[in-house]
């Protein structure tokens, strides 16, 4: 078995900050597929990349690290055994029919601590 | 070493390199270390035929040395094996060692299975083209990394860091090592034939360099699209791509003239064409013509085929050729296609209709740095009497021919349309 991260990657144009319900609902379905299967080790859904800071050796800035039309909206981190399987995990998710795509890269390695509260 | 030795040697090497390699890989599950046993068995055949003959199977005998050397160097290394990235197994990789998987035809199938599965790993999607191309030549085909980076044109520390990377990225990103389940086959059947026809193409015109055929490589491709069509013969598209291999290259001995130059196809001697070859492609054609199968690679074949039949350039039957050419793009509309249609369409219905289409795709803009768009406007306006604004476009496409051999063969065109 290995990991895989899969980013999960939109158009700025297309993301609206009201998220739309019935787009969410299809995400919600597709990680508890996931979480089902047993092959989701961790999952990150994260905040309008309008709300990122940047930071370089010169300074800090504002936005995301590299500008471009399209932002990362989060992340999966899932077991497989080898690439097709992680690849066909990967195909059936809802960003793809949504308008953006994934991008899937080996982890080579990681370490998690629960959150605290 | 006697001459029937030196032709066996050359013969297994050429047409047993693959299956020895895949069935060597499935053991070892490393390709660097594959690839170094496979070399080592090819080295011991050297030595033991000279001493002892020739086998009566070659193949088989350089499966078994290649396994047994693979078998002692896991042994020897088993430690040191642990740490490092391993291709991942297939799903039907058994624990045999040295016994076959099955008996009888099963033997031949599990060879079969094998060379399929590294033909696959080598070409999966998520490898860029370059690297596809260039692990299908070293790995299937057994050539050196040396002659690769010629037929690519780029150094041999370019080309070897490239195979580095791409062998590196089917360990660590596990690409596997295994045929794709049914419902992927139709699309990473495609991409192999992709990798294979593109070889064709590059050696077969190559895009720059000194020599127009680089024999080697079409050698190759046309040996590739001939395996992958022994393995999976009901895929009608690999039998259209290999008939298409087979009567391009037919041709190829009429291709260039005696000066070392290009040959247009109306200027080429018919008698040269190999006719064998011609008569192979004419049955898978048929064939799939019978069995209602015209995809991309046949309906090219179909059209390919056709000069193939008519005796002299004056007889070919262009009305036949539009018309496949229109089903051609039914399926597949690239603008390349619909150039070369238009050539078509200009024996039908003359050049100026021809014309109307050439400009068409021009102002698409698609095929700006595409020199056969002007190469071919050239030829239109010659035949309309637009002297000055074929000389145009001939400049235009000898400023993007990157091969000396089209270059001479548009200069050439160039210098003849001068003094006029």
């Amino acid at each position: 078995m290995a990991e895989y991260a899969i980013f999960l990657y939109a158009n700025k144009d297309d993301i609206t900050h009201d998220v739309n319900g019935s787009e969410r609902e299809e995400h919600d379905r597709y990680s508890e597929e996931m979480q089902e299967a047993g092959s989701m080790i961790a999952a990150f859904a994260l905040e309008s990349y309008d709300t990122a800071t940047s930071i370089r050796s010169e300074g800090i800035t504002d936005g995301p690290f590299i500008e471009a039309k399209e932002v990362v909206l989060g992340l999966y981190v899932i077991e497989a055994p080898d690439l097709d399987a992680a690849l066909a995990e990967a195909q059936r998710n809802p960003i793809i029919k949504q308008g953006g795509g994934v991008e899937v890269r080996p982890v080579e390695g990681f370490v998690v601590r629960p959150t605290s509260e | 070493m006697d001459e029937q030795t030196r032709r066996a040697l050359v013969h297994a090497f050429r047409n047993e390199w693959a299956s020895v390699f895949a069935a060597t890989v499935r053991l070892t599950r490393d390709i660097d270390l594959a690839e170094e046993i496979v070399q080592d068995a090819f080295a011991e055949a050297l030595t033991t035929w000279v001493r002892d003959g020739v086998p009566k199977n070659p193949g088989a005998w350089l499966t078994t040395t290649a396994k047994r050397r693979a078998i002692d160097s896991i042994r020897r290394t088993s430690n040191y094996r642990t740490r490092i990235q391993l291709l991942v197994e297939s799903e039907s990789l058994g624990d045999d060692v040295d016994a076959p998987r099955r008996t009888g035809d099963g033997l031949v199938h599990a060879v079969a299975d094998d060379t399929m599965r590294l033909i696959f790993m080598c070409c999966h999607p998520s490898l860029s083209i370059e690297a596809k191309m260039a692990l299908t030549l070293r790995l299937v085909c057994g050539m050196t990394t040396k002659d690769i980076a010629r037929c690519f044109l780029v150094s041999e520390p370019t080309m070897a860091a490239r195979l580095t990377r791409a062998k590196r990225k089917i360990a660590v990103a596990r690409i596997p090592f295994r045929v794709p389940g049914a419902l992927d086959l139709p699309g990473r059947v495609d991409a192999v034939l992709g990798v294979i026809y593109l070889l064709y193409t590059i050696g077969h015109t190559a895009p720059s360099g000194e020599t127009l055929i680089r024999e080697e490589t079409v050698g190759e491709a046309l040996r590739l699209a001939r395996l992958l069509h022994a393995l999976v013969p009901e895929e009608r598209e690999v039998s259209g791509l290999l008939a298409l291999l087979l009567v391009s290259d037919a041709r190829r001995a009429s291709r260039v003239g005696e000066d070392g130059r290009a040959k247009q196809i109306s200027d080429q001697d018919r008698s040269t064409w190999n006719q064998e070859m011609v008569r192979e492609a004419r049955d898978l054609i048929d064939n799939n013509f019978r069995n209602n199968s015209t995809g991309r690679y046949t309906l090219q074949a179909a059209i390919a085929a056709q000069h193939t039949v008519a005796p002299t350039y004056e007889e070919v039957d262009w009305h036949e050729i539009v018309r496949l050419y229109d089903e051609l793009i039914g399926l597949w509309s690239s603008p390349i296609v619909q150039l070369n249609r238009a050539v078509a369409v200009s024996k039908t219905s003359g050049p100026q209709v021809a014309l109307a289409i050439v400009e068409g795709l021009e102002s698409d803009g698609r095929l700006d740095r595409y020199q056969y768009l002007p190469a071919i406007k050239a030829y239109l306006l010659d035949q309309l009497g637009r002297d000055n604004e074929a000389e145009q476009a001939r400049t235009r496409a000898f400023e993007l021919a990157s091969n000396e051999v089209e270059r001479d063969y548009l200069a050439s065109q160039l210098h003849s349309a001068q003094p006029r």
